[in-house]
């Protein structure tokens, strides 16, 4: 089977934002979409080695997120500090294992999953692997649609500062551990964004000849 | 007889190039062989999404200008807006969370929904609002970063938490937020992009051959 037609073999690039096709002149490498006006490219501009940066930013970044406490309750004279976990194990113990399992997929599975995922992906264009490139497609697009779940930590930190904090009984502090997080997400959004799903397929149509 | 013009395109997750033929109202069009949502035309994308914008602005308001949750220790309440929120971070030495959280929860879902009615209502009479094609690529971009219905989870987990601490009670700017989730979604599923991109730039249409 000879390899199906690609728009970069037929000199020809879809803009990222308006997905206009337009005809990329030989030996141009970029050039302004004339619709929207972005920057256009055959491939995102240094997908590869952008991505590996930003996992790697974010992979970092997730260690002192989930070590470091995320906030810390004071409530009539005796305080409790939390993590992301010991969170969990408090919503797990006082009988909220629903929620407690919401917030453990959202915050620890969902940003560790798509770090592994994304590595996957960059490991598998790199060696130019040729398996099963539907399913990778597909964990592409899964692994960009759920990363906003994970910012669900920040957002109990926010609701509880500014509702606790407004009575004079109780005080909830934000801990760096919620930057880090915070971080975490960003940079892992960013990642998820600077793949090309198309490098997957590229390699493929080389292998086919 | 015409002939409806096809469109080339190219997938935007594969790169595969594909003639697309008109997809009938209602239906979308996926690509072959990776499966990736190429086109979609739901039914008066543009009226219908202008409306859904408009009445999710009226709840943005609402949300925005109420307290969300109200809590009562032992008599005493407090209650708390949405912007209340993002301040106490502020003051709490927190200037990137509480950007983060100013960006995710108000700035992108409030320009989400006011750019939507600048562009579409002058398309749905015929008009071509000014700086439109930017103005749509900016859409695009910020999209991602709307994340309204991640905070109604956060609202949730919250409420358990604080529920051994005090008595919480929803506020009219917690409904009007659940409204607002199901309009920003809805206003994502009726929208088509591809009639906004013909209207604001026809000269970018494949024309119609006769045949």
């Amino acid at each position: 089977m000879s390899a199906p037609g690609r728009a970069l073999s037929a000199s020809l690039a879809t803009c990222h934002t308006c997905a206009l096709l337009m005809r990329l002149p030989p030996r141009t490498h970029a050039l302004g979409c004339p619709r929207c006006g972005h920057p256009v490219h055959a491939r995102k501009q240094n997908s590869l080695r952008r991505t590996w940066a930003l996992v790697a930013a974010g992979a970092i970044l997730y260690v002192p997120a989930n070590l470091l406490p995320i906030m810390s309750v004071t409530h009539l004279g005796s305080g409790r500090t939390d993590t992301i976990m010991s969170g969990v194990m408090h919503l797990l113990h006082t009988g909220m294992w629903p929620l407690a399992l919401i917030v453990f997929v959202a915050s620890v599975f969902v940003p560790l999953a798509k770090l592994l995922a994304l590595v996957l992906l960059l490991v598998s264009v790199q060696r130019g692997w040729t398996w099963r490139p539907v399913q990778r497609t597909r964990l592409y697009r899964l692994t960009e649609m759920v990363g906003r779940w994970s910012m669900v930590d920040i957002y109990v930190v926010t609701i509880l500062a500014a509702l606790v904090n407004a009575g004079a009984l109780a005080r909830v502090e934000p801990r760096p551990g919620a930057v880090f997080f915070g971080l975490v997400v960003v940079l892992t959004m960013l990642a998820a964004e600077s793949f090309d799903p198309r490098l997957i397929w590229d390699r493929l149509g080389a292998r086919r000849g | 007889m015409i002939a409806h013009p096809v469109r080339r395109v190219a997938c935007p997750d594969c790169d595969l190039l594909l003639t697309l033929p008109p997809v009938p109202a209602g239906g979308s069009a996926r690509c072959p062989r990776c499966d990736a949502r190429l086109s979609r035309a739901p039914h008066r994308s543009i009226e219908r999404t202008s409306a859904l914008a408009l009445a999710g602005l009226l709840l943005f308001v609402v949300a925005n200008a109420f307290p969300f949750l109200t809590l009562d220790i032992q008599g005493r309440q407090t209650e708390a807006t949405l912007f209340e929120g993002v301040r106490t971070l502020w003051t709490q030495d927190m200037p990137f969370l509480s950007v983060l959280v100013l960006a995710t929860i108000i700035v992108a879902p409030l320009l989400h929904l006011s750019l939507l009615l600048y562009l579409l209502l002058p398309l749905g009479w015929g008009r071509r609002p000014p700086g439109g094609p930017r103005l749509f690529a900016l859409l695009h971009h910020i999209r991602p970063w709307s994340m309204a219905e991640v905070f109604m989870l956060g609202v949730l987990v919250s409420m358990t938490k604080l529920a051994d601490l005090a008595d919480i009670f929803p506020g009219i700017a917690l409904w009007a937020f659940s409204l607002l989730i199901l309009v920003i979604a809805a206003t994502l599923s009726t929208l088509d992009e591809e009639v906004v991109w013909a209207r604001l730039a026809p000269r970018f249409e494949p024309t119609k051959a006769r045949g």
